[in-house]
């Protein structure tokens, strides 16, 4: 058990953590976890299929007629009780958390159902049928500004929903006058910090009082809970939002759960009894939220001996379909600090922000910073190379001066403290660069692929609420008025027996705020670190809390732990002023310590903590004159750094500035492609350190996370809008296996702007990990144009240029790709049955024969004479999906020849196509010729083309063999098979 | 084994950490959703339902096992272990649990549990195991927390404490 820590020095040590013991005992409480009413339901979503399409239909008469179902909501049924969500930006366009008419992305929700439990809720799901008009998705960023593109929201009548332009000094004059100008072009890829809990809510409505209450694994920010009380149209005194004491990880993922507090609350009130969510791993790949893919190019203008005198930087952000909340922010946090760790007077910036057809987008670990910092540091590589300067000294060239922080940025940063030169110098020296040289030097001299890269990078923490306010034109600002500041909030109280509780808005997931706050309320208080108690649970019905509470923007070490202290620090004074009394001594000479006040000068002068801090309980009367109740102190603390824009667009987005330095050396296999760290060097300063095994923790799991981005995971969308790494199998985290062990170290400059020193340091190796791989590896390999992530395959591209089509012929026809992205198969084929042309016919019209010849059919329905439904399995390749199919029959010469067309939906992917079947009377019966031609998409085309066209061929094949057996004729893949088979049923048809 | 009907629930018997229990469940139902919403014990947490993550994994048997991936039927008569059990005692740790709290082998814990039945069980199949045995082992887990280091030398730690024990009481 945890040994008794000792009265002081408790900030700045490992101790262990409060929260372990019941987490390692299975004890604890997530929001799966948590009792619930005893008529709780269950909410299941049916999502869409498709990139983009038109809702034609929605029919749940089945769905709703299955027992156990309570309710089942549509887009219209959610619109009728709510309204859209807030947009952060001006635009004409809507934002639903369900479908309405249209589906923009793969796993849209399009229908809720409210059943008895989740099995009864999905078998529901199966029952729902949608009818979509496929429309032509847009996943290219770049492709979807163009004139002839798709429009995602017709009202906005444009995929570009916001552009904004800025200037910083003189960048024209610097790029004119420039000896050189260098520039980069950058593709960032879209990826998620994915944690192992997914999304939850349980939610309630209570109608006499109009009034929602709901629980939710939400992180914050709060903010967020005035666009779920706006779309929820009652005030945010009824709409009550609580968080579970544990929380199975975020890093800014949990942001997104809001949509679905919205869809949970409607549906309670709908379905008259709670109803709990909780997200699958399926729905959290391909629905939850994601960093922003983008694409940016930045050029800088450079004087000779390397230094940058101004930056333009071009910035593309994909937000995907809808512009949520608090999105677009990722494109803004980093404004304040866009020339990183440099001091670069003159700065250009362009940003526009398009919706293409992908999942939106929301906070992510790192949260615009390795965007940005991707562009630069590859940018500041290139110009070292072109200019044939040694790259650490352009890096040092290029550095804020070690003397001039507090340092403005030309954006409107203001770098609150920092020593990058020493910190730069240390890591080079303990981090053995000299070594690390020599080693990459021998491996090249034995031919082996061996680069090393760094990146230097401010992290930015504590955000300014008012940084996404620079989206808008001064004007805009001026008229919907200022918009600044962070306020955190912490509350110490003391109950009647003197014990001490500490409550946060915080919300944590997962880092031990719960320890770190009782480290620095014991140290303040003189008390050991289990006198301390510390809650984390927010409910915003009764707690201090404000838009910026919660859990992001690596903002607990330097905010709220520092409102805890200051808190802490209001009771201290109180109890002193108490204690000097009974002491008979000046309240300056109260020390606290051990559980006792003290007289400094007498330390036999003593009172116990408990009888004092007690005091306001039992005895408020017999309290000094003009002393306050010490029950409960709550401060809220803003720093006043945290301004406005200002007129200029100017705007310090974030109080602190941590500073990083990575050093990665890589050695790449020539066979297969595979990257590996061979040694991995990260130099933090994070001001002063609270807990040193905590930041290690996050410093270690954002360089896990920041491996994973730069080598193994992508959220990767085929050109039809399908999502293709819908599985844990599909989106490759790294395992130990994959995640080598970096050397930290640390030099730290406290904060002048926080209370106790410290800044953020969570986030930090998710922008500079990326982009430090990433310089090794264009060292390795001597290419510019570096993509994420590094797979081998890609890799291999580099090494041997693209794998050439196989020269050998092929004996079908080419596979083309369809306008929406899709693949496109054609064939024709034919069986001889030994049935008349007219039972053939029979059949094909058949739903009984037509179930028993269709391959993997469950149930095949007959809507009219010409429109049939069926269930199908298939599996093609590694891919086995169920699928829905629609066939409608249309040129139909009876009994002669008919055109089917239709198409199939599955979770896994979708098809159409078309078919004309031809019957020719023969000699021995009916011969069936088809000719069909099918487009395939989603998931499954992502499946090699040749599996895909042989896989169609064998399960169209086995239609007609199928259907060939059922009328009594043999198929014949061989003419002697043909001819025994019709030589049996001969005898068969005579006995 | 009897034959059972999709429509309705049956009854299925075994024993779970050391005692008997008796449940009912359908044929489809998981063995997760057994233990967490039937039962109630829900330290075992599931986090991908297609057995890649390792957060659900339990002991069937002796054996690690993904409950995700285990139909509630199949466990009868069988002994299953959750995480529940690993502790001596109500207020105590086991060695391999305060190892983990020692090393930070944890910070959100919600793949702990899976993980820490995985390395249970190879700490007590294989009492000589070393980093390489370990990092195998843990490879089934995905941790989006802690970057695995500090969890391999909480392994190591209690590895190393088991075997110290062992000669002591040998």
């Amino acid at each position: 058990m945890t040994r008794l820590e000792t009265a002081g020095g408790l900030i700045g040590r490992t101790v262990q953590r409060v929260e372990d013991a019941g987490l390692l005992t299975g004890r604890g409480r997530y929001i799966d976890d948590l009792p619930v009413r005893r008529d709780t339901a269950h909410l299941a979503i049916l999502r869409s299929p498709h990139g983009h399409a038109e809702i034609r239909a929605i029919d749940t008469t089945a769905a709703r007629a299955l027992p156990g179902i309570f309710a089942v909501l549509t887009g219209e049924d959610v619109a009728r009780l709510t309204r859209s969500m807030t947009v952060g930006v001006k635009a004409n366009v809507e934002c639903w958390p369900i479908a309405r008419d249209r589906v923009r992305y793969v796993g849209e929700p399009v229908a809720l159902v409210v059943a008895e439990n989740r099995y009864v809720a999905e078998d529901a799901l199966d029952l729902i049928e949608v009818e979509y008009e496929r429309l032509i998705a847009i996943v290219d960023p770049e492709k979807a500004l163009a004139a002839d593109a798709p429009v995602l929201h017709p009202s906005l009548g444009t995929n570009l929903i916001n552009e904004r332009s800025f200037r910083y000094g003189d960048p024209e004059a610097a790029l004119a006058t420039a000896d050189h100008r260098i520039s980069i072009r950058i593709a960032y890829p879209r990826n998620s910090c994915t944690p192992i809990e997914t999304y939850g809510v349980i939610a309630d409505y209570d109608p006499g009082e109009d009034a929602y209450d709901v629980t939710a694994n939400f992180q914050g920010p709060f903010s967020i809970h005035a666009v779920i009380s706006r779309a929820l149209n009652v005030p945010g005194n009824r709409m009550r939002l609580r968080t579970p004491p544990d929380s199975g990880g975020s890093f800014g993922i949990k942001q997104g759960v809001f949509p679905y507090v919205i869809l949970a609350a409607v549906a309670a009130r709908v379905a008259g009894r709670p109803v709990k969510w909780i997200e699958d791993r399926l729905e959290h790949l391909t629905a939850s939220v994601s960093a922003t893919n983008r694409v940016t190019t930045l050029e800088a203008a450079v004087a000779a001996d390397g230094r940058i005198t101004a930056l333009c930087w071009d910035q593309l952000e994909d937000c995907g379909a809808h512009l949520r909340a608090p999105e677009p922010a990722t494109l803004y946090r980093m404004h304040g600090n866009m020339t990183g760790a440099y001091a670069i007077e003159n700065v250009a910036i362009r940003n526009r922000v398009v919706l293409t057809n992908k999942t939106p987008t929301g906070l992510n670990r790192g949260f615009g910073g390795p965007q940005v910092y991707f562009a630069l540091e590859r940018l500041v590589h290139k110009i070292a190379d072109e200019l044939g300067l040694d790259r650490l000294a352009v890096i040092r060239r290029n550095l804020v001066p070690a003397d001039a922080f507090p340092y403005r940025t030309a954006t409107g940063g203001l770098l609150d403290s920092g020593d990058y030169q020493t910190a730069i110098d240390r890591a080079c020296a303990e981090g053995g660069l000299e070594a690390l040289k020599l080693r990459r030097d021998s491996a090249r001299a034995e031919g082996r692929l061996y680069g090393i890269g760094y990146a230097t990078v401010v992290e930015p923490s504590v955000s300014n609420m008012g940084y996404i306010t620079t989206v808008l034109t001064p004007e805009e600002r001026a008229k919907a008025g200022p918009k600044n500041g962070a306020q955190s909030v912490a509350t110490v109280a003391i109950d009647p027996l003197g014990s001490v509780t500490v409550k946060v808005a915080s919300v944590p997931q997962g880092q031990g705020h719960r320890t770190v706050l009782a480290q620095v309320v014991a140290e303040r208080l003189g008390l050991p670190l289990e006198a301390v108690c510390v809650n984390t649970e927010l409910d915003t019905a009764r707690d201090a809390w404000s838009i910026a509470s919660g859990n992001y923007a690596s903002r607990f070490a330097a905010a709220v732990a520092g409102a805890a202290s200051l808190a802490a620090d209001r009771i201290r004074d109180r109890l002193a002023a108490i204690a000097a009394s009974q002491l008979n001594v000046t309240a300056d000479r109260v020390e606290f310590k051990a559980g006792k006040l003290f007289d400094r000068d007498n330390p036999d002068n003593a009172i116990s903590f408990g009888r004092v801090a007690a005091a306001s309980h039992w005895a408020p009367g017999t309290l000094p004159d003009g002393n306050v109740q010490t029950i409960r102190e709550t401060v809220f603390w803003t720093p006043e750094q945290l301004e406005a824009p200002t007129a200029a667009d100017g705007i310090n987005s974030s109080l602190c500035h941590g500073f990083i330095f990575d050093i990665c050396g890589v050695e790449i296999d020539r066979a297969t492609g595979q990257v590996r760290i061979d040694r991995y060097v990260t130099m933090h300063d994070c001001g002063r350190i609270l807990h040193p095994g905590m930041v290690e923790g996050q410093v270690r799991g954002g360089f896990a996370q920041a491996v994973g981005a730069a080598l193994y995971e992508e959220y990767a969308y085929g050109s039809d809008g399908s999502f293709l790494p819908g599985t844990l199998a599909d989106y490759l985290i790294p395992t130990v296996m994959e995640t080598p062990e970096p050397l930290i170290l640390h030099h730290e400059t406290p904060s002048p702007f926080t209370p106790l020193g410290a800044k953020g340091v969570g986030e930090g190796n998710c922008m500079s990990t990326p982009v430090c791989i990433a310089n090794a590896v264009a060292d390795a390999l001597g290419v510019e144009d570096i993509r994420l992530p590094l797979s081998p395959s890609r890799v291999s591209e580099w090494l041997y240029a693209e794998e050439r089509p196989s020269s050998k012929p092929r004996d079908v026809a080419p596979v083309a790709t369809g306008a929406s992205g899709e693949r496109l198969l054609t064939g024709a084929g034919s069986a001889d049955v030994v049935a008349t042309r007219q039972s053939v016919w029979t059949m094909l019209l058949d739903p009984n024969t037509l179930k028993a010849i269709i391959p993997g059919a469950h149930e095949v329905r007959k809507v009219s004479d010409t429109h049939f439904r069926a269930e199908v399995t298939l599996g093609i390749g590694p891919v086995k999906g169920r699928y829905r199919a629609d066939i409608r029959l249309s040129d139909m010469i009876a009994p002669e020849a008919v055109t089917l067309s239709g198409g199939t939906e599955g979770a896994l992917g979708s098809g159409r196509g078309t078919g004309r079947v031809t019957l020719t009377e023969t000699a021995t019966g009916t011969r069936i010729d088809y000719r069909y031609e099918a487009a395939i998409g989603g998931k499954v085309a992502s499946v090699g083309g040749r599996l895909l066209d042989g896989a169609a061929r064998v399960v169209i094949g086995q239609f007609f063999q199928a259907l060939a057996r059922h009328a009594g004729g043999g198929a014949p893949p061989s003419a002697a098979a043909g001819f025994i088979q019709r030589l049996a049923n001969l005898f068969r048809r005579r006995g | 084994m009897p034959r059972m009907n999709a429509a309705q629930r049956h009854g299925v018997e075994f024993t779970l950490n050391g005692r008997k229990v008796r449940a009912e469940a359908e044929n489809r139902m998981l063995l997760s959703d057994l233990l967490r919403h039937e039962i109630g014990l829900t330290g075992t947490h599931v986090g991908c339902e297609h057995g890649v993550c390792g957060a659900c994994t339990v002991q069937i048997d002796g054996k690690p096992a993904r409950a995700c991936l285990t139909l509630a039927q199949q466990v009868r008569g069988s002994d299953v272990r959750t995480v529940e059990a690993l502790a001596p005692g109500p207020a105590e740790l086991s060695p391999l649990q305060a190892a983990f709290r020692r090393h930070h082998g944890l910070q959100c814990g919600f793949c702990t549990p899976g993980i820490l039945m995985s390395l249970d069980a190879l700490l007590r199949d294989q009492p000589d195991a070393g980093r390489e045995d370990i990092r195998e082992h843990l490879s089934g887990h995905l941790c989006r927390c802690t970057g695995y280091a500090t969890i391999v030398e909480a392994a190591l730690a209690a590895a190393e404490e088991q075997r110290k024990e062992e000669t002591t009481n040998a």
